[in-house]
């Protein structure tokens, strides 16, 4: 019963945000000063092409009425028409290179939290030595290089330096080309991780049942585990969770630097076309997928922590 | 402490840069010499050249003057209408809060970068203003967010109380009472805010969206990262000044914080 309840209570906020997100997108166009057919075909295009571009757009029509179209546009799946390849659909453009996107996402994600925990952990067990100093400042260079260096850094490193790994724009397919850019975007994320593991580790280790658990004999590999570790963790996802939009805005940028195809690089080919609906749609995507994300991240903690569900 | 003043200085230098490095700039940030493209630092030019033979350390100083006055254009508009959405939302509740939550809450399932690309995309023109304006569209967030959890904790506080029952109005409580006592974790919260809003200017910059000036750090290490394979100086010394100007902030963020509150003592 409870169950059901929190459920239903997540996807309708979720649908309500998708809704917000759908009607922000479209209001974006209107609310902001300046006529999109002036950022289309400038100011010294004639009457007749203006005239001609604005109806293609729906622009001639009341706001309700291209609201209504918007709308339908979104429901119907195809996101409207490309201004620059008018047979596309957004949607079949998005759906293109939208995998490519997502698969660096997941391996950012991957990597910080295959670094992070280790990281994490050996920091808070060591607390106060060599080890913990290595883990915080390593964390705190983590978070402070911006993304547009580190991939350069990254590339002048293993990619020139040593020749470990693929270069940007050079075969792309590859997993191994996958390695520098999951770093470019996974790395402040796995610094944030840490952090909150060793800050969560060391509070849960000086709790009451740790010190039954170890009583009872348990191995000490055991009693991390199985004890530690997984009620520490539960803070950590949060934490995870609320950087996804980081990670995102990271591979839009990663993709950038090295010339990887993605929503990223359609998102700025678009913007420097003018292409409005495709603009339109690559934010949408992006949005909805970061709300998708964060309610299956809700449900998950649920499913892990029974106490989640008595909201 | 050591550490923490070392973020205050870099934060100074930088400001101090931002304010005079225009007129101390050895040579002008457009002044082409194909000649002399892409050296590495030399006694005449100390930080080396880029594109066109521009010399680097003239680009930075030029670049610094345009970060600092969009860095603090958009964090000023941020805090003024961010601070007072906030604190009026939760002094006063009801309706309000809600919408003003909402609001925030809209925003904020955008990732930043992204809602601020989409806004110059509608926007079309390259600009100065209108780059402020975008990352002012989400900016404001983050403060409303900090007063109105303020607001609505002083709010039943006594001394609120008081002042409500010695027929204070409500302008007066917010501004005498609700944002006075704000004004420690706001600023907090601007000046790591001052860092992340150099950053978004250098990144929508390299991404080949910033306001159309030629001085641009992000625009100058997007220049360096075309040439990254031959001549890796000009990405690394812009990315770094990027990398230590943003840390600065950071670290200033972190020493006001713990100057400013007494628990943290």
């Amino acid at each position: 019963m409870l169950e059901a309840r929190y459920l239903a209570i997540r996807l309708l906020r979720a649908a309500a945000t998708v809704f917000g997100v759908v009607t922000l997108v479209f209001l974006l166009v209107h609310l902001i000063p300046g006529d999109p057919v002036d950022a289309i075909l400038g100011d010294q295009a004639s009457p007749e092409d203006r005239a001609q571009l604005r109806h293609t757009l729906k622009l001639d029509l009341p706001v309700a009425r291209q609201y209504w179209f918007f709308l339908g546009d979104v429901a119907k799946g195809t996101m409207g028409y490309s201004f620059r390849r008018s047979t596309e659909t957004v949607s079949s453009l998005i759906v293109k290179v939208l995998p490519h996107t997502v698969l660096l996402a997941i391996a950012s994600v991957a990597l910080a939290w295959v670094l992070a925990i280790p990281l994490g952990a050996i920091a808070a067990l060591r607390r106060g030595t060599r080890w913990d100093r290595a883990t915080s400042t390593l964390a705190m260079l983590g978070i402070a290089i911006p993304n547009i260096w580190l991939g350069p850094l990254l590339v002048l490193l293993f990619g020139v330096q040593l020749r470990w790994l693929p270069l940007p724009g050079d075969n792309s397919t590859r997993p191994s080309a996958l390695i520098l850019p999951a770093f470019t975007v996974g790395t402040a994320l796995a610094a944030i991780l840490a952090r909150q593991t060793r800050a969560s580790l060391i509070e849960v280790l000086n709790e009451q049942y740790i010190l039954a658990a170890h009583a009872r004999g348990l191995s000490a590999a055991r009693v991390l585990f199985k004890h530690a570790l997984r009620n520490a963790l539960l803070p950590v996802m949060t934490v995870g969770t609320a950087q996804f939009g980081a990670v995102l805005s990271g591979a839009v940028i990663t993709e950038k630097i090295f010339e990887r195809p993605g929503i990223g690089t359609l998102f700025l080919e678009a913007f420097f076309a003018r292409d409005i609906p495709v603009v339109q749609g690559c934010v949408l995507t992006v949005a909805v997928f970061y709300v998708l994300v964060n309610l299956g991240v809700d449900l998950l903690y649920g499913a892990v922590d029974p106490r989640v569900r008595l909201i | 402490m050591r550490r923490l003043s070392i973020g205050v200085a870099i934060a100074l230098a930088f400001l101090i840069c931002a304010l005079v490095g225009p007129w101390v700039a050895p040579f002008s940030p457009v002044e082409i010499n194909l000649e002399r493209q892409y050296q590495t630092p030399s006694l005449t030019h100390l930080l080396g050249t880029a594109d066109n033979g521009v010399d680097i350390l003239s680009v930075l100083l030029h670049g610094a003057r345009l970060a600092g006055v969009v860095a603090l254009l958009s964090v000023g508009i941020s805090l003024l209408v961010g601070t007072s959405l906030g604190a009026y939302a939760g002094y006063r509740g009801g309706r309000a809060d809600h919408v003003v939550t909402a609001m925030a809450d809209l925003v904020q399932s955008f990732p930043a970068i992204v809602l601020n690309v989409a806004i110059l995309a509608m926007i079309a023109r390259s600009g100065l203003i209108h780059l402020v304006l975008a990352l002012a569209a989400n900016g404001w967030v983050l403060y409303a967010r900090i007063a109105r959890a303020q607001a609505l904790a002083l709010r039943e506080r006594e001394f609120v109380l008081a002042a409500r029952v010695l027929g204070a109005s409500p302008v007066q409580i917010l501004f005498r009472h609700i944002l006075s006592n704000l004004a420690g974790p706001l600023l907090v919260q601007a000046s790591a805010g001052l860092g992340a809003a150099i950053l978004a200017e250098s990144t929508l910059s390299f991404l080949g969206l910033g306001p159309g000036v030629s001085a641009s750090w992000g625009a100058l290490l997007d220049q360096g990262s075309a040439v990254l394979l031959r001549f890796p100086h000009v990405a690394l010394i812009a990315g770094g000044v990027i990398a230590i100007t943003v840390l600065g902030f950071n670290l200033t963020g972190d020493w006001l914080h713990d100057r400013l509150d007494p628990h943290s003592r």
